[in-house]
């Protein structure tokens, strides 16, 4: 936690906080901690705005109903806590191109954008086929012992891993 | 715990947890496309660094409290093959975006306007994408349910789990220590 050390603390600290705040989440609110399924029930309550009809036949909606819940909470908190955090260690800033998007692939606004859409896209289709994703399987569920997370948080490195070097280089 | 069921103090509780994940994301650098994609790339280990510490305090967290029967298991119903091949259309899009869905949420209050008007746009139109083919996909058996759904192996294990968590954490330590000496 030296400040000198810029606005990060050791990933083991994080690592071992993050851990006890699963821990509090399943003590206090019998929830795990995962991020992905909210985006689900986000994109619901838009369409419903649109759709209503839609959404009430829709069987993943049924199974998931479109709610501000805990979930949905949770992803706003994580918003307002890291721009707490940057805001008070000085490392808020705007920006369009991450700076080793800038170095790896181009400056220019346009072809991140994409990418980040269509990133987006794959990652919200993966993240409900898989039922999970980095928090919810990687952290939560395999400490849970799941079969099902583990087999998951593999896979997903893996793809990320073989992607990242195909579209990035070495 | 009663006040479980209270909507009201349950959102409360989850945007309390999620404005402490989010100020530890960012704490941990991990709000940032640039650390995630080197982490990717096998440049930096922050992430592992990050996700494996966490697993070893939750899963000895829950071999304490679970046995007590002070928590419930929230294990994730599904089957093996949806979580390889979901998981693999994700690490496609886990590198191109740089981010993952709680990490995304940081990167916007870090600032990120890539994150906050491609990212999270592609993310929530992926979800709803997924939403449409649900039902399809479910008759066609490519999703499915097997015997690992909603399963923990807390459940198998007889006795304390700490017999077999605890040498699960030292060697998730000693991977840890390994990575430190070799890689950083």
């Amino acid at each position: 936690m030296d400040i000198s050390n810029g606005p990060h603390w050791s990933p083991y600290l994080v690592g071992i906080l993050i851990g006890f705040l699963n821990i509090l989440a399943l003590l206090f609110s019998n929830r795990a901690i995962g991020a992905s399924s909210s985006y689900a029930k986000i994109s619901g309550i838009i369409v419903q705005k649109i759709n209503k009809d839609y959404i009430e036949k829709n069987e993943f909606f049924k199974k998931n109903p479109p709610e501000i819940d805990w979930g949905v909470m949770l992803i706003f908190g994580i918003i307002i806590g890291s721009f707490i955090s940057a805001i008070i260690s000085g490392d808020f800033a705007l920006i369009w191109v991450p700076n080793l998007w800038t170095y790896l692939i181009s400056p220019a606004i346009m072809p991140r954008m994409l990418t980040a859409l269509a990133g987006g896209i794959i990652i919200g289709i993966g993240s409900r086929w898989a039922g999970g994703c980095t928090s919810g399987h990687g952290i939560s569920g395999t400490a849970q012992l799941s079969p099902i997370s583990i087999a998951a948080s593999i896979s997903f490195f893996i793809g990320a891993i073989s992607t990242a070097a195909i579209f990035y280089g070495l | 715990m009663k006040f479980n069921h209270n909507k009201n103090i349950q959102r409360f509780l989850g945007l309390m947890i999620g404005i402490a994940f989010g100020f530890l994301l960012h704490k941990g650098g991990v709000t940032k496309f640039d650390i995630i994609v080197s982490q990717l790339r096998l440049k930096d280990f922050t992430v592992l660094q990050i996700i494996l510490s966490s697993i070893i305090v939750a899963m000895l967290g829950i071999s304490y409290l679970y046995p007590h029967k002070i928590i419930s298991l929230k294990a994730k119903r599904g089957s093996l093959q949806n979580a390889v091949i979901g998981g693999l259309i994700f690490g496609v899009g886990f590198a191109l975006l740089g981010l993952c869905p709680g990490t995304i949420a940081g990167s916007v209050g870090n600032g990120s306007l890539d994150s906050l008007f491609a990212g999270l746009t592609g993310i929530i139109i992926g979800s709803f994408l997924f939403a449409v083919f649900y039902k399809k996909l479910r008759i066609l058996g490519i999703l499915k349910e097997d015997k690992y759904s909603g399963k923990s192996l807390f459940d198998k294990i007889e006795g304390n789990p700490f017999k077999y968590t605890l040498p699960a954490a030292l060697i998730l330590t000693a991977l840890l220590i390994v990575i430190e000496i070799l890689l950083v």
